[in-house]
């Protein structure tokens, strides 16, 4: 008997050891992230941070009806929309690219990973260069006999950010699929290809599977880097660019500005739940897709 | 048969080496164009950035990679003749440095807390750490924007080190790490009569040494190149680091944002080409979410 509750006294005190090493991170969390979203949320609910009257979903519907935050939803699905898809697709065909037996393998592996440090600011330079009226790209596109275009005021702005995306995104999903398709058994292959399975057979049935994580991975660091891309937009065009260019980050951005904090609060909220929704659709998919390979 | 698979590599090959032209060009580009004398770069780039500095105005763009004449001049404007680059470079400096470090350490002790005792409360709380870093700026600066205000710390560095420190990007992918520890090496250094905070520092960080140095360059190059916190939480532009001051570079000084942007690039291409098989496998373990 003594030994047993000797026992339990150490696994309370082990627990309260576990909250030890928890607790500066734990107090860190609260304070910067959880605490005052909840007064986001709060926020989010009354009329003004000075009368305090709970209104409840009055400031989301003026958000609904606001022309400028309407735009810019629409804008940021429609990048990601594009922008996710992409980036799994072009990131898995590199992965797959580097897994053949080729020359100068981890060269290229270097150099696909590399604009992942060059600096926003030479990144922007760069891609006015490239698509500026009398840019490169049209002096390229010049000598087939294209008109001119000032790509980043035309309709095609969100394809030239959207290379932007792909370029800076690529190097790094690409390692993941590497890691991801270095994890597949080898005998599960090579039986395959005893039983004279097709590489399509292979790719489809076998690779595909085993990679589900990772694709959810690689889809949902895509969307969030697709809200990143902000950075790149509002350097190459500032605060109020193109209209199909103008972003949720924009609007966030110029709401910032005036502290209008019952719009700025809704419009949090909304892209919080808007995110939960998506991560957890997406993890329900993998565990669909999935199922039979994990555990 | 075999011939066939050996024109698909060659063509695979040829793919490949495309694509490296691509990613490589505007690094390369960026470098090389930093050595040219400014009045090269009014030649070349005239036609973009119209400046009013006369002289010769090529037509047509120039993309050019290789300079007429190597020259410094253009670092020397920017890191001699006046101190602003330099005051910038150094914000960068003590912004990102403590973000760093900081960060790592606390999400060395959390990634222990949850490597070491598991329950129902602890994967819950993982859980919330991985909502809080799919997380978009745009919703966690709202609420850091009030911890800053109410605690008025805006205008001031803190705004942006006290959330960057408790950040849950390296407690996640170090918490990944520290799981694969084998725990009879745990359970040995208990049996010997380690304390806990032994076991971590004596046991746990050594084994994770190669983890920490690849969340510390990953961490680093996130930081290096903010743009969105700076931009809400400094409003003074004399402390906003370099990554937001090198966009401000009026377009008369275009040799000198290719000289400063490579300046800028040198601590990540330090520390990528130091630390790129580390680089490689801090993001490979941040494959996937669960687990």
């Amino acid at each position: 008997m003594k030994k047993l509750s000797g026992k339990l006294n150490e696994r309370g005190k082990d627990r309260l050891l576990g909250l030890c090493f928890l607790s500066p991170s734990l107090l860190g969390v609260g304070v910067f992230f959880i605490i005052p979203f909840g007064v986001v949320i709060y926020y989010s609910l009354i009329d003004g941070v000075g009368s305090r009257n709970f209104v409840f979903l009055e400031n989301f519907g003026k958000l609904f009806r606001n022309s400028a935050f309407l735009l810019a939803g629409r804008n940021t699905l429609s990048f990601s929309f594009a922008a996710v898809p992409l980036a799994v697709v072009l990131s898995l065909l590199l992965a797959l690219m580097l897994e053949a037996r080729i020359p100068l393998k981890s060269q290229f592996r270097t150099f696909f990973l590399s604009p992942m440090m060059v600096p926003v600011a030479s990144i922007v330079l760069i891609w006015q260069v490239l698509f500026n009226m009398n840019g490169t790209v049209n002096e390229f596109l010049a000598v087939f006999g294209a008109d001119k275009i000032d790509w980043l005021q035309s309709q095609y702005a969100q394809i030239v950010v959207l290379l932007l995306f792909l370029w800076k995104n690529l190097g790094y999903d690409m390692i993941l699929f590497m890691a991801g398709l270095a994890n597949i058994p080898r005998e599960l292959l090579e039986m395959a290809d005893v039983e004279g399975a097709s590489e399509a057979y292979k790719f489809f049935s076998i690779k595909l599977r085993y990679l589900s994580p990772t694709i959810l991975f690689v889809m949902i660091l895509s969307l969030i880097n697709s809200f990143k891309i902000f950075r790149e937009v509002y350097l190459l065009a500032g605060a109020y660019p193109y209209e199909t260019l103008y972003t949720l980050q924009h609007f966030m951005n110029n709401t910032f500005d005036s502290l209008d904090y019952q719009k700025l609060s809704a419009a949090a909220v909304i892209m919080a739940i808007v995110m939960v929704v998506i991560i957890a659709l997406l993890f329900k998919a993998e565990d669909w897709f999935g199922k039979d390979v994990e555990g | 048969m075999k011939k066939k698979r050996y024109f698909g590599r060659a063509g695979i090959f040829l793919l490949c080496a495309l694509f490296a032209v691509l990613f490589l060009l505007p690094t390369v580009l960026t470098i090389t164009n930093s050595f040219m004398a400014e009045s090269e770069i009014v030649a070349n780039y005239g036609m973009i950035f119209s400046t009013t500095s006369g002289g010769f105005v090529s037509k047509t763009v120039n993309l050019k990679f290789i300079p007429d004449k190597v020259t410094f001049e253009q670092y020397a404007s920017g890191l001699v003749k006046s101190p602003d680059y330099l005051l910038k470079f150094w914000n960068s400096v003590l912004l990102v440095v403590p973000i760093v470090l900081l960060q790592v350490a606390i999400a060395a002790v959390t990634a222990y807390g949850f490597t070491r005792w598991r329950g129902k409360l602890r994967s819950v709380l993982f859980f919330l750490y991985v909502i809080l870093m799919l997380m978009p700026y745009q919703v966690t600066l709202v609420p850091n924007y009030l911890v800053a205000d109410k605690l008025g710390l805006i205008n001031t560095r803190w705004s942006i080190i006290l959330p960057g420190m408790f950040a849950p990007f390296s407690v996640f992918l170090l918490t990944k790490f520290m799981r694969r520890i084998p725990y009879a090496l745990i359970e040995a250094a208990r049996v010997d009569g380690a304390g806990e905070w032994q076991i971590f520092t004596r046991i746990c960080l050594p084994q994770c040494r190669s983890a920490l140095y690849s969340i510390t360059i990953l961490v680093f190059i996130d930081y290096w190149n903010m743009v969105e916190q700076p931009l809400v939480l400094l409003k003074d532009a004399d402390s906003q680091p370099l990554s937001v001051f090198l966009s401000n570079i009026n377009s008369g000084e275009i040799g000198l944002a290719f000289a400063m942007a490579t300046v800028y690039m040198v601590p990540c291409l330090l520390l990528f080409l130091h630390g790129e098989e580390y680089l490689v496998e801090g993001i490979a373990n941040s494959g996937s979410v669960k687990g």
